[in-house]
């Protein structure tokens, strides 16, 4: 996934000013910053959920800047929104049944494997999402984009509001995911342990625009991570 | 004593059914879509127009009303398509929009079909309780009602559109990034809910006179479900409609047709002091 000069905002209020960055096949890159820099816009807008006023945004080289949410979704991207999102008054079972919309033609769902993953979704299957805790809602979030077998993943912000042990949990999965899917990941994050335990290489964001690449030496010096956080 | 129990019970089964009925369809745009459908008594018209029209054309009843239902069905797809999708999150523009086409329906029906229209006599016999005699049509009805009840729930909890439908009005972004094409969805859910208002229509058709302004007979008992009801199907505009039926038959028995509608609207306006988003949305409070 390439993004040239992408901008994009809410109305009339710019908030990304022109991002530069490239995501290889089966890479898992984070783009750090700190709160309102614009992250989570640049997940929407890779997701076609805000529209791009300039820029383009290339996958598989080719360019889907002006396709609409749900064909992008059908290109094998699974989003995992900040928030997570769940449909709260659906079962855990219909929630995932939902990320079946994004499985390729002829191609079907594989949930043994993903229940492997995520084991509390199956003893959970037949229960409301909205009544689950937030790690279980995360979980959810990310094995419903996994029914759809997708090339790349958007996930924002996952450690937001979950248990220390449970980012460690989640950080792991998403590992074994690419290692064995080659899943390509493309996240979002504050918290420098997930950063740490899951990132291979980084963007900083600032005020809408890239400031600097961190690659995998700078990224085992917590205390370097740290400053680019408070920026 | 069990003759008037019967009686009573009849009444309320008939009610139930007329609320039911004539509900559903506008329980169904409004609930899953937010949209307020104030053409809604045009397609339960065209419902009633078509069915008799097929009947008359020699169809049997039962398939008659099924054409009924499928005209409307097809109608409000394509008025989705044309007007309704453009005004998507403008719910004041929406509600001009389909008193529009509401006050078009009526008047272009008036204007080409004439004032009224020959109707078919209502089919099956009666059978009687005692003194009183009954229509069996009716007792088909509240069947009928019952039965559409279930077969909307399975339709909404057991097929791929149902399950796509309730995802597209609980989270809307999230539906669209998982590749759910939210227009199709609202196209095919406004056109279940005009199919639900034509097969209201052709259902009664045989009971009533056919006029182009038949909807308003049907308009008071839907909206005043539905706003009892809330937004939810299930959850609300089943419980209304019993409610509702017990208080509009119990009044229309002791005090006559005019109170049944009085009770009708107190009921009403207590439900919305005490539960603004109507049963249903008393019924999940805080399970958002
Ligand atoms: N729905 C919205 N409408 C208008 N402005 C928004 C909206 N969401 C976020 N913003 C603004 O856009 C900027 C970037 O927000 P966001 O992308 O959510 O930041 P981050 O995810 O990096 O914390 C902030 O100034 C925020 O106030
Ligand atoms: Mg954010």
């Amino acid at each position: 996934m390439q993004i040239q000069g992408l901008r994009s905002g809410y109305g009339g209020k710019p908030v990304l000013q022109g991002i530069d960055l490239e995501v290889g096949k089966g890479e898992i890159v984070a783009v750090i910053g700190r709160n309102g820099v614009g992250k989570s816009t640049l997940m929407r807008a890779l997701m076609g959920l805000l529209p791009a006023t300039a820029g383009q945004i290339l996958i598989d080289d080719k360019d889907v800047t002006q396709v609409s949410p749900h064909k992008r979704a059908r290109m094998g991207i699974g989003y995992i929104p900040q928030g997570r999102d769940v449909f709260p008054r659906m079962t855990v079972a219909e929630n995932l049944a939902v990320g079946e919309t994004l499985l390729k033609p002829g191609t079907s769902p594989d949930y043994d494997r993903i229940y492997q993953y995520f084991p509390v979704l199956k003893e959970r299957a037949s229960q409301r999402a909205g009544t689950l805790s937030g790690g279980q809602q995360q979980q959810l979030a990310i094995a419903r984009v996994l029914v759809g077998r997708p090339n790349i993943i958007l996930l924002d912000e996952p450690s937001e509001g979950i248990q220390p042990n449970i980012v460690q949990d989640i950080a792991r999965n998403v590992r074994d995911l690419n290692r064995e899917l080659g899943l390509t990941v493309l996240f979002v994050e504050q918290n420098l342990d997930m950063i740490m335990l899951l990132a291979q290489h980084c963007f900083v964001i600032d005020k809408g625009q890239i400031v600097a690449r961190l690659s995998a030496e700078d990224l085992n010096d917590p205390d370097a991570v740290r400053r680019y956080l408070a920026l | 004593m069990l003759e008037g129990l019967f009686a009573f019970l009849f009444q309320f089964g008939d009610a139930f059914a007329f609320l039911v009925l004539s509900a559903s369809g506008l329980a169904i745009i409004f609930g899953m879509m937010g949209v307020i459908n104030l053409a809604h008594g045009e397609f339960i018209m065209c419902g009633a127009y078509v069915t008799v029209t097929a009947a008359q054309a020699g169809l049997p009843l039962p398939l008659a009303i099924a054409c009924g239902s499928l005209a409307a069905g097809i109608i409000g797809i394509i008025l989705e398509r044309a007007i309704i999708n453009r005004l998507f999150n403008r719910p004041l523009d929406t509600i001009v929009a389909t008193w529009g086409i509401s006050l078009i329906a009526t008047q272009g029906t008036l204007i080409l079909l004439g004032s009224t229209m020959p109707g078919v006599g209502t089919p099956l016999g009666s059978f009687s309780v005692g003194d009183y005699s009954f229509s069996e049509y009716r007792v088909v009805l509240m069947a009928i009602a019952v039965l559409l009840m279930g077969g909307l729930y399975l339709l909404f909890h057991r097929t791929r559109y149902g399950i796509l439908a309730r995802a597209t009005i609980q989270v809307p972004h999230m539906a669209s990034a998982l590749g759910v094409n939210t227009k199709v969805v609202h196209s095919l859910t406004f056109g279940l809910g005009a199919a639900m208002a034509g097969l209201a229509g052709g259902l009664y058709a045989p009971t009533m006179t056919l006029v182009p302004t038949m909807g308003t007979a049907f308009i008071v008992e839907s909206f005043v479900t539905v706003v009892v009801g809330g937004a939810d199907v299930f959850l609300g505009t089943a419980p209304a409609a019993l409610i509702l039926a017990f208080i509009k038959s119990g009044m229309t028995g002791l005090y006559g047709q005019l109170f049944g509608l009085i009770g009708l609207l107190l009921t009403v306006i207590v439900v919305i002091r005490i539960m603004p988003r109507g049963l249903s949305g008393w019924l999940l409070r805080g399970r958002e």
